[in-house]
């Protein structure tokens, strides 16, 4: 595409114009580097300040004292807050049934997503796979706030799910723990449906066929080939599903009466008791922490 | 390796930038420790600004600045959004100019949460007895010039110079109406027909599992209140005075109660929607959400009462933010809004007694309200204690024990939600 009468793009001599414009321009054209270093400060200053920036808010809200009466915060060092975390036995309870709700929530959306990915990446002709995919997307078209909205009236007594099941002599879970692991599993799935689809498209034909070839049934080729192929794209799926059950409070709110972590957080946010709030804040950063790395060295990255 | 360095280099500015500007966005929560030099009358200690009540007031109120912004109870500023034949905002902006924009709270402790994060945004706010003290120790809230609310003079005497709306005699306000929580319960389940509390606090009756309760630790107070009745011994003077003691056999209450409970509400409409769809049968409540309840179509089987032992109730101050910029405004809502039918309005829609006494004069209609909430009747108010923040320095006055204050309350309520 180059022409010879152009000057080439390292051409270190530039048409004498004097315009500043054209002095920056080859400024940059020589420095390469420097080049780089902008075009990426932006992006990259916005993922330090917005995102580790408020950690570190947060972390310096969670060592001020308040005054008792107002609850406004006095900006005077203390590690109070970070001792009742510890010495409360109550916030290891709530973070304890945080995570408990969040591995619930896990395995049975990595259980109900195999065999729809498997069968969209495997089975599926192209049409049908397109209308699948849509299919997968099409919730999260809508509102969190609607989907969650909806559940509760759903299970409510006087709900949809008791009148279907009334004939049967059989109630739904209600508005409780179960009905609430019924909500959060349905409006995370699509989070781990997608990249368990995408692991299961990638792996080669030829491997299963080999395995066909070398004798391996159906089960024994599932457990030996497809599962360690697949299993870094479930562990990916469940950083989404596991993160966002931890993270929750609205649909906990609406479905039961029992506390989890974000409900705490917030309760703390309305005494006002910003500087637990950001204590407790901290207590699921640290789990998810955990488990990113748990699913690191598991390959997940790989797979996302 | 020199991209990386340059990489480096961009990294370290952003942490720095970003400390820089986590410093001044987190003033917001802590600046009320230092507000400005213009409101430190108000930010004194009560006991200081008894000593200077000659702070500095307005003395006329001039032209609307064009806009207002209101802090309110669900139901107390209601522009149409929930029924578009229930207005009384837009006759306020056709009235002054003032363009209102309204955000409602579903607790004191949300209320005072948004006001005091927010501290530029609200202009005015209704407050209860228990988020008021709180917004003028903390400086927030700005003295009033009463003389400058026409209406301030017809507000019922009992209603004026209370320890949650003026403080060293200077007065942060102007009452609005009062009310009482009250018990309501779903008449196809819950039979006989209850006349105390303590139907909700019965795990062994038919209807546990479906009782709704407000959730806030104030509502601590109305374990209390029942036990002031079954258990004199306590000698519970005021339910917002717990010592330890005391204190401890409240919280006991509650927990034998926790399993009982179906439904913790803040947001009126959830609760409605609870008792409308069977999942909540027996609840505390305001009389608001019943009218609601009974409203729909058909009628939800509901009924209120005011139960025997008494109740926690409100008292409600409408304030002016220290650091409004439309105080003229500001001044004008605070007279529209306790107007005689204006007030009369919002008495009977939310569902409580009238702050104005000329309220309930105008319309058959408004004497039925204010009979119904006893607007007049100062003997009814005498077993409903209004809402107010508890304190380490026990609020009835005894000297001898310190009582449980509010962060104590609220880390129950925590450990009795579990």
């Amino acid at each position: 595409m180059t022409t010879g009468a152009r000057a080439t793009p390292t051409d270190p001599t530039p048409a004498p114009t004097g315009s500043a414009r054209r002095r920056v321009a080859a400024a940059l054209q020589r420095r390469p580097r420097l080049r780089l270093g902008l075009l990426l400060a932006g992006p990259a200053g916005w993922l330090v300040i917005a995102y580790l920036g408020s950690l570190a808010v947060l972390f310096l809200n969670a060592g001020w004292s308040r005054d008792p009466f107002t609850g406004l915060v006095h900006r005077e060092w203390t590690l109070a807050n970070f001792g009742q975390l510890v010495t409360n036995p109550i916030y290891r309870t709530v973070a304890l049934r945080t995570v408990g709700m969040a591995i619930a929530v896990t395995v049975t959306c990595a259980l109900l997503s195999f065999p729809v990915a498997y069968y969209m990446a495997r089975v599926a002709s192209p049409r049908v796979r397109g209308l699948l995919v849509v299919a997968v997307l099409m919730p999260l078209w809508s509102s969190y706030l609607i989907k969650a909205y909806s559940w509760r009236q759903i299970l409510s007594n006087d709900g949809v799910l008791n009148w279907a099941l009334s004939p049967l002599g059989i109630h739904g879970p209600g508005l409780n723990e179960v009905g609430l692991w019924l909500v959060l599993t349905y409006l995370w799935l699509p989070y781990m449906i997608l990249p368990v689809f995408a692991g299961l498209e990638r792996i080669p034909t030829s491997l299963l066929e080999a395995s066909a070839d070398l004798g391996g049934r159906g089960l024994m080729t599932f457990r030996r080939v497809t599962l360690p192929l697949v299993f870094p794209a479930l562990v990916a799926g469940s950083i989404f599903t596991f993160s966002l059950t931890l993270g929750d409070y609205i649909a906990p709110s609406l479905i039961t009466t029992t506390q989890f972590i974000g409900n705490v957080i917030l309760a703390n946010f309305g005494v006002p008791n910003l500087p637990l709030a950001a204590a407790l804040s901290l207590v699921p950063l640290v789990i998810v922490t955990i488990y990113l790395l748990i699913a690191r060295r598991l390959g997940a990255f790989e797979a996302l | 390796m020199h991209h990386r360095r340059i990489l480096a280099a961009v990294a370290i500015t952003a942490i720095v930038v970003s400390a820089c500007s986590g410093g001044s966005s987190a003033a917001p929560t802590t600046g009320a420790s230092q507000p400005p030099a213009s409101q430190s009358a108000a930010s004194q200690p009560a006991s200081q600004a008894a000593a200077s009540p000659s702070v500095n007031l307005p003395t006329s109120v001039g032209a609307g600045e064009g806009a207002l912004t209101v802090l309110a109870w669900p139901g107390y500023a209601e522009n149409g959004s929930t029924d578009p034949k229930v207005n009384w905002v837009k006759p306020f902006e056709d009235q002054t100019g003032c363009k209102t924009s309204v955000q409602v709270f579903g607790t004191s402790d949300e209320a005072f949460s948004l006001f005091t994060t927010n501290p530029d945004k609200f202009d005015v706010i209704s407050a209860s007895g228990d988020a008021s003290l709180r917004l003028v120790r903390a400086g927030y809230v700005q003295p009033v010039n009463v003389d400058l609310v026409k209406n301030y003079a017809d507000i019922f005497p009992a209603l004026k110079d209370r320890p949650y709306n003026t403080v060293g005699g200077v007065h942060y306000g102007i009452p609005h109406g009062r009310g009482s929580n009250l018990l309501m319960w779903r008449t196809d389940v819950v039979k006989p027909d209850p006349t105390s509390w303590t139907d909700m606090f019965d795990p062994s009756k038919p209807w546990s599992g479906k009782v709704s309760v407000y959730n806030a630790p104030i509502y601590i107070a109305d374990a209390a209140v029942v036990l002031m009745k079954t258990k004199p011994e306590l000698n519970i003077k005021n339910p917002y005075a717990l010592d330890d003691t005391q204190f401890q056999a409240v919280t006991d209450l509650l927990r034998q109660q926790k399993p009982m409970i179906g439904q913790y509400w803040t947001d009126y409409a959830l609760q409605q929607q609870a008792f409308s769809k069977g999942d909540a049968v027996i609840g505390t409540t305001w009389q608001v959400i019943t009218n609601l309840l009974q409203a729909e179509t058909p009628p939800a089987p509901v009924k209120v009462i005011k139960p025997a032992e008494g109740a926690t109730g409100w008292s409600d101050t409408w304030m002016i933010n220290s650091k409004t910029k439309h105080l003229n405004c500001a001044y004008k809502w605070l007279d529209y809004i306790v107007s005689p039918s204006v007030n009369a309005q919002v008495a009977s829609w939310f569902g409580e007694a009238p702050g104005n006494s000329k309220a309930c004069a105008l319309t058959p209609a408004d004497q039925a309200n204010c009979d119904v909430f006893y607007a007049a009747d100062e003997a009814f108010w005498q077993n409903i204690w209004y809402w107010q923040t508890p304190e380490a320095t026990c609020v009835d006055g005894r000297t001898d024990v310190q009582c449980k204050d509010f962060d104590a309350w609220s880390q129950a309520w925590t450990d009795i939600k579990g």
